[in-house]
């Protein structure tokens, strides 16, 4: 199969799911053109604009790195919303006890970040192979704890003076902002978006190009033979963890010092989860994830300005993301089973 | 009333599993398949019991032509199938096995169940404890319990396949007396097999398939050689056997006992010398297997010890028989020895010992390159583990293999490949032994016990049964060896 | 005293009609994922519809529709696509929580039909007992007959019995004859409308209206509850009163340390991590051997064939 006729499926299927898109709009009564200009105009129709999508997407490319990592190693990180949050919490604590100037400050939140990830995916992990809870369920039981610790210390020891309220913490001495670039008249988001390219690189050196990653992808694709090859397959999948709760972590720093300035419950902002529908879509590649990643918070930061302008539910995005990923994955289950078909007719029942 | 099998054809690919196959089967008969392991015995049964569906031919019970597209369809035609593992549900009990899948009502009269159970296993001479798990039975009292279901649910044609893998001597005699009773009672008994002791033994008649056809059919007794030489074709034996000398002990193996699922082998002596090629055979589940994951430090031995050159390895884990020098190449060559998704190129790195943290992937493939020369390779250093064929895979293993082994185990080497390939894998594989290298193989495949060993071990139900030294055994006689007989 | 058991018993009773369905679903070996999701749109559905016709009933009927037809599409997509159960019911979890606020925007804050309570005459007059089981609607007698169907279904029945076998081992039961991917669909789609139901239950008894936090994370609860309850009806059962507790002493606790009510709903996680760790201790599974007359009961086994493919090869 040439790879033009790879593309068909996936295209018929976003075809498909735009189609499905437009007819939940006409359910609704919105006017679907407009709501899709909109949904562009919203995330890249002006420089600031632009600079808020870039910043958005800086987090999702530092989720989506660490979730190709997991999935290369076949583990479902459903853990990475909580060492997102977990991340955000230790750089937040940087952030509150460390003095000094930015250059000290700043480096050390993006470290506690990952430390914060790391240990928390950790965690997942020694519960998968030392106590055979499966990683979906520690770590999805490990988001909620880190959720309820994220309001337990906006709500308690670290509430703002005198108030107790879910709205945050009180914001950082501004030596703890990722400080921004200035042109076009908007401030841009450039650590950020280097931390998060930079991420996606990495993940895509170690799995191109080194020894660990070519033994990881082993491991996920075939557990027993990388055993007989001399691999130690549980120190491997606790390494994938590690990695990819390091860089969730720093997601949740670029969270807390770039976007919110201060720690908020919902400090993930949903971009674990989000990740893992980017990497699905991605075919658990690293090479796709920027252009994809950059094309859901396009949606989502997009979709934001509807609720404004039409009176329609943000969630739209979300919908429209989730449709999209659910199509292609069935158009590429499709072409398979088209594909073995053809080769093998006889084997069929 | 008659099973007739009419001109069965069924083709997975570009094989012919059953080529035509066309025999019949009369009333109260205990009639014997035989064949070696790939000749097609299998695949016929599965159609005869609904798993599979023929391209084309037909079934005929009793002068009814059978619509045989489910194992349901056959067993409302009265054809039960006793697989050769059996298919229980292990953390059920024996009742609940017994009546899921049983016709009746919707409510489940569990006492009316076990008041069948008695009688039926009681007719048969079984004894069980209802509530017991199956998990906890022996691979014979599975078969009881799957044999009593069938006699339950009404069926009239019995198919055994390979019945007597896994279970102990005493109830193998058992089983014998219990079929032998069933075919007396006019029932079609067909009992499939590669044991030319246990066909001889117990059945009426014989149908020999080979390569997907009806080779041979007759009413027993017929001799021995007769269904050696039908089973096997002519063995032949090259007689370019080069002569390495061997050196001294590599490999010691004393009063071992391992056990593994099933199988068991009790009290092991065996010794291995530099440079010595040993041959296991034996039917599939003898104890070959086990023996070689015992040797690779795959399966922990219960009593006994193991050392390589000198080396005691008896409790040793895997990663330290792979750092004594000691290479386990499995039988499964993608699900065990190779990884999907991965390159040959990948592969070549993953086996080395190179530790740098970056691959140097020029060097790789350079190196894949002159791999995939020396091992003549269809594929590129980028073709992945699943797009090579059987025989590209074996090679690819091959190359695979570090250079200095000590101690290398083998599982079917060329099991698939075709003549050119298997000399190949050969040629290279007794080029090692000038390095001293001893190797262990299991093979089903008689010609290669005997063109490539230096002494061959018989495996017969888990223990030793004979240790011949390859030149001094001709095929014929290592076929009985197989089934458990002794040329007299 | 009387008051908190009844309120235990009706917070748990949704609960109990979820776990119930996704019991039925992964024994016959389909994991249905989808929960989190499939509760939501199928709460804000059954609300959207019973407000437009005024009939709570309809609703019901809506949101059982709903939850049969996200576990459609994953028994269609696993058994025909062979694609993984995990990867299509996260996504369509992501999707269908996405797609209950979107179409649910509208009516936030209205209010709609309700279930009317229904206390059962004489029984409910029995001191304590009676208040405290028979003082409730329909959904919650729905629940109890749940429970009691389920297992019954399960241990008393020869349906039943197939299918627990096409959960542990489908090849085997193909053999007998019983067809194994057809039947693994049906179940699957009849555990996904009882989630459907217990959804609908949330918007029109439990909490009546619809707004995005209502079932907020009881999928995910309800999946772990069924694993805690070792895939056996009547502990699944202990595990959703278990919770159904926790949830109603975190609401009197409220009352009297009011720093505290944020954290409390995020209690059951880690519980649920340990009580998993617990099931799965070599200690619990010596208490099982101990008593090999309640193994049904006391193991821990997942269906063996649980999120696997079968194929007559």
């Amino acid at each position: 199969m040439t790879r033009t006729q790879a593309a068909i499926p996936t295209l018929v299927a976003l075809a498909l799911a735009l189609t499905v898109g437009v007819a939940l709009l006409l359910v609704v009564g919105a006017p679907p053109i407009e709501t899709f200009r909109l949904l562009v105009e919203g995330s890249f129709g002006s420089a600031s604009k632009i600079s808020a999508t870039l910043l958005a997407w800086s987090p999702l490319l530092l989720a989506s790195a660490g979730l190709v990592i997991t999935f290369a190693a076949g583990l479902w990180n459903i853990g990475v919303e909580g060492q997102v949050i977990m991340g955000g919490i230790a750089a937040t604590w940087v952030a509150r006890t460390v003095p000094g100037p930015g250059w000290v400050l700043l480096p050390l939140m993006v470290l506690a970040g990952a430390v914060g990830g790391l240990l928390w995916a950790v965690l997942a992990g020694v519960l998968k192979t030392h106590g055979n809870v499966h990683e979906i369920f520690g770590g999805l039981g490990l988001d909620f704890v880190a959720a309820g610790l994220a309001t337990y210390l906006v709500i308690g020891p670290w509430k703002r003076a005198g108030v107790a309220s879910t709205s945050g913490t009180d914001i950082f001495r501004p030596e703890a902002w990722m400080p921004e670039l200035q042109a076009f008249g908007v401030g841009w988001p450039v650590i950020p978006v280097i931390l998060g390219l930079l991420s996606v690189l990495i993940v895509w050196m170690l799995l191109r190009g080194t020894l660990f990653g070519l033994r990881l992808k082993a491991v996920g694709s075939n557990p027993y033979s990388s055993f007989l090859l001399g691999i130690p397959t549980n120190r491997y999948m606790l390494g994938a963890f590690a990695i990819g709760g390091a860089l969730a972590g720093i997601a949740g720093t670029v969270q807390v010092a770039a976007f919110h300035h201060k720690l908020v419950p919902a400090i993930s902002g949903g971009y674990g989860f989000l990740g893992i529908l980017v990497v699905l879509l991605a075919g658990f590649s690293a090479v796709w994830i920027a252009p994809i990643a950059l094309f859901f918070v396009g949606i989502s930061v997009g979709s934001t300005q509807l609720d404004l302008q039409l009176g329609l539910d943000s969630a739209f995005g979300g919908v429209l993301q989730g449709i999209i990923v659910l199509f292609v994955m069935f158009g590429g289950a499709w072409s398979v089973r088209r594909a073995s078909n053809r080769l093998t007719p006889q084997e069929e029942p | 009333m008659a099973l007739e099998i009419r001109d069965i054809h069924k083709r997975f690919g570009p094989v012919r599993a059953s080529d035509g196959v066309t025999f019949t089967v009369d009333e109260g008969s205990l009639h014997g398949i035989l064949g070696e392991n790939g000749a097609g015995k299998s695949t016929l049964m599965k159609i005869l019991s609904g798993f599979y569906e023929a391209d084309s031919g037909a079934v005929v019970l009793d002068g009814e032509v059978l619509r045989l597209r489910s194992p349901a369809d056959a067993i409302d035609a009265g054809i039960g199938m006793l697989h050769q593992d059996p298919l229980v549900f292990l953390p059920f009990t024996v009742l609940d096995n017994f009546a899921l899948g049983s016709p009746g009502s919707v409510r489940l009269d569990r006492s009316a169940a076990e008041a069948e159970l008695k009688r039926v296993s009681g007719e048969l001479g079984f004894e069980f404890d209802p509530e017991r798990l199956v998990r906890d039975l022996t691979v014979g009292e599975r078969q009881q319990l799957s044999i009593t279901r069938l006699l339950w649910l009404g069926a009239r044609v019995l198919i055994f396949d390979e019945p007597t893998t896994g279970i102990s001597a005493s109830q193998r005699i058992q089983l014998f007396d219990t079929l032998r009773t069933l075919a007396a009672g006019g029932m079609i008994v067909l009992f499939v097999s590669h044991k030319l002791e246990e066909v001889e033994a117990l059945c009426d008649s014989v149908t020999v398939i080979r390569r997907g056809k009806v080779v041979y059919e007759a009413e027993m007794p017929v001799t021995s050689e007769t269904l050696v030489e039908k089973m096997f074709g002519n063995v032949f034996v090259e007689e370019e056997r080069t002569a390495v000398p061997l050196g001294d002990v590599m490999l010691r193996i004393e009063g071992a006992t391992l056990s593994e699922g099933t199988t068991r082998i009790e009290g092991l002596d065996l010794e291995v010398a530099r440079s010595e090629v040993v041959g296991l055979a034996g039917l599939e589940g003898s104890g070959q297997r086990t023996l070689l994951r015992a040797c690779a430090g795959l399966v922990q031995p219960e009593s006994g010890s193991f050392t390589v050159d000198g080396v005691d390895l008896t409790h040793a884990s895997y990663r330290e028989h792979l750092a004594a020098g000691v290479h386990y190449l499995p039988a499964g060559r993608l699900e065990e020895g190779l990884v999907q998704g991965i390159s040959i190129a990948e592969h070549l790195v993953l086996a080395s010992d190179e530790k740098a943290f970056f691959v140097d992937w020029k060097a790789a493939d350079t190196r894949a390159g002159a791999e995939i020369d020396e091992y003549s390779i269809k594929g590129r250093p980028s073709s992945v583990a699943e797009e090579l064929s059987g025989g590209n895979q074996q090679r690819l293993l091959l190359a695979m293999i570090p250079d200095e082994v000590r101690l290398l185990l083998l599982e079917h080497p060329t099991r698939g490949l075709d003549v050119e390939s298997t000399a190949f894998v050969w040629a290279r594989l007794l080029e090692r032994r000038e390095h001293g290298t001893a190797t262990v193989f299991a093979s089903a495949d008689l010609d290669e016990l005997l063109n490539y060993s230096d002494r061959i071990i018989v495996f017969f139900a888990g223990s030793v049964f004979a240790i011949r030294n390859a030149a001094e055994i001709d095929g014929e006689e290592l076929g009985y060896l197989i089934g458990g007989k002794v040329r007299t | 005293m009387e008051a908190t058991f009844n309120s235990i018993i009706a917070a748990a009773a949704p609960l109990i009609i979820a776990t119930m369905g996704e019991t039925i679903t992964e024994k016959s070996g389909v994991i249905n994922m989808s929960l989190e999701g499939s509760l939501r749109l199928s709460a804000m559905t059954a609300f959207a519809i019973a407000f437009w016709v005024g009939n709570a009933l309809v609703g019901f009927a809506a949101a059982a529709a709903v939850g049969a037809a996200i576990a459609a599409i994953i028994a269609f997509s696993s058994i025909r696509l062979k694609l993984n159960q995990i990867a299509v019911g996260f996504v369509l979890t992501l999707l269908a929580i996405e797609l209950a606020s979107f179409l649910g925007d509208s009516f936030v804050g209205e209010r709609g039909p309700r279930v009317p309570p229904l206390p059962i005459p004489f029984l409910s007059d029995i001191p304590f007992v009676g208040k405290v089981f028979f003082d409730h609607d329909l959904v919650v007698y729905f629940s109890y007959v749940a429970i009691f169907a389920t297992w019954w279904y399960f241990y008393r029945t020869r349906p039943g019995l197939n299918l627990q076998g096409i959960g542990e081992r489908p090849e085997a039961a193909f053999a007998r004859g019983i067809p194994v991917n057809m039947l693994r669909f049906w179940y699957t789609v009849l555990g996904g409308a009882m989630v459907g139901i217990a959804g609908a239950a949330y918007s029109l008894d439990v909490k009546l209206g619809w707004r995005e936090t209502l079932t907020l994370n009881l999928g995910w609860i309800a999946l772990a509850i069924v694993i805690f309850g070792g895939w056996h009806p009547l502990r699944v059962a202990f595990g959703a009163y278990l919770f159904g507790a926790l949830q109603v002493l975190a609401f009197q606790l409220q009352n009297v340390f009011p720093g505290v009510a944020q954290v409390l709903p995020i209690a059951p996680f880690p519980l649920m991590i340990l009580a998993l760790v617990f099931v799965y201790s070599d200690w619990f599974r010596r208490i099982g051997d101990r008593f090999p007359k309640m193994r049904n009961l006391l193991g821990s086994e997942a269906p063996a064939a649980m999120g696997t493919v079968f194929e007559r090869e």
